[in-house]
């Protein structure tokens, strides 16, 4: 009997691993797809394409009043900002949409990627400045007010667009491990790793706040907290960083960009929707 | 001003809902700039009024202490879609801000 049984088991092992390859089970995109269960599992009232609104997906009172804000948006004149320096032409006659394919429309949701000449991802924001800087122009500081507006309009020519980060290759997946294991690392004198709070517990409070899931945190950057603070997935970072008592570390370094790309990966096939209210 | 002033009116049962944006820096007076040390003069809305038609129908007067890019809301009841709704604004400086919109 126990013979047979062990027989059984062992085949049904080996059908699993006939089933399921090994390619399957590991990378990014099982990642992704296991992250999404758990907050089914977790969460099982929100549907995927809520998640883009974070915590406002579980609390229709706050959706309701953010669907009323979002009607006539108090950032609407900062955002004509954004777009004055997005169409203004550089020195040499040329503007941002010559560095873009498709000038610039629907091309925000395949940011960050990764460089594999350069080593490094290219974050939205590393594009903006390498176009400034291919066209003779100054930089733009990162996580600043500036960029944040530029990027505020740039990012909403890509609206609807369905975020499609891509991770091909040794190193770009090497990267992405970077970025996945600096989510999940303990860090600050509260000693909590973002992977403490918006996966272990999403949707519980947090004083007054509830937590929101990973997927779909990455979808809507940058956006205007309280309405017409303008602020930068990398700048949230350091918020959160903050948050938690731990040394922020700067906007555009190698931490924040993998970072940035692992995130960014798990709202893969949620709408882009730039920029956005939240309080 | 055109660029200064944001608008949108449309039908809410039998009365026009009407929000309104002007980007205004709402300077109190009391306030020092933190590089100079210096007071920054006063710089505020002081009068606003908006037609329907070219009927006065709100009139309003501000002061130092509403905050930098007001945010107007108001309903109007008689309105119907396909008016015209306008909005000016006038500083203490004498500057007037203007925006017009039609009723969707």
């Amino acid at each position: 009997m126990k013979r047979i049984l062990t027989l059984i088991v062992a085949g049904l092992l080996f059908g699993c691993a006939h089933n399921d390859p090994a390619e399957d089970r590991t990378g990014p995109e099982a990642d992704r797809l296991e992250l999404i269960s758990h907050y089914k599992e977790m969460l099982p009232d929100t549907k995927f394409e809520d998640y883009r609104y974070g915590a406002l997906a579980l609390n229709p009172d706050a959706k309701a009043q953010y669907d009323e804000i979002m009607d006539f948006p108090p950032y609407a004149i900062d955002l004509d900002k954004g777009q004055k320096m997005w169409e203004t032409a550089f020195k040499n006659g040329k503007t941002f949409a010559s560095c873009f394919p498709n000038s610039g429309n629907n091309v925000a949701g395949n940011y960050p990627m990764f460089d594999n000449k350069a080593n490094r991802v290219v974050t939205f924001e590393n594009a903006i400045n390498n176009c400034l800087k291919a066209n003779g122009e100054a930089e733009l500081k990162y996580a600043d007010k500036e960029i944040g507006l530029l990027t505020a309009y740039a990012r909403s020519l890509s609206d609807g667009m369905k975020v499609n980060v891509k991770v091909e290759g040794a190193a770009a997946l090497a990267a992405y491990e970077k970025g996945k294991a600096y989510y999940a690392t303990r860090n600050g004198q509260l000693n909590f790793s973002c992977k403490s709070c918006h996966v272990q517990n999403a949707g519980k409070f947090i004083r007054m706040d509830q937590l929101s899931m990973m997927v779909g945190q990455a979808s809507h950057w940058p956006e205007f907290r309280g309405g017409t603070k303008i602020t930068t997935l990398q700048g949230r970072f350091k918020q959160c960083e903050k948050n938690v008592r731990a040394k922020p570390k700067d906007a555009n370094s190698e931490e924040y960009n993998n970072l940035e790309y692992y995130i960014t990966y798990m709202s893969n096939g949620l709408p882009m929707q730039t920029p956005v209210f939240r309080k | 001003m055109a660029n200064s002033m944001k608008m949108r009116a449309k039908m809410d049962g039998d009365v026009v809902d009407v929000k309104v944006l002007i980007q205004h820096p709402m300077h109190t007076g009391m306030i020092k700039d933190k590089k100079t040390d210096k007071l920054i003069p006063a710089h505020f809305i002081n009068m606003v009024t908006a037609t329907l038609n070219g009927k006065t129908v709100v009139e309003a007067q501000w002061g130092g202490g509403i905050a930098k890019n007001p945010f107007l809301g108001f309903r109007i009841k008689g309105g119907k879609s396909g008016d015209k709704i306008a909005v000016n604004a006038v500083d203490n400086l004498g500057t007037t801000y203007d925006g017009e919109v039609v009723v969707a």
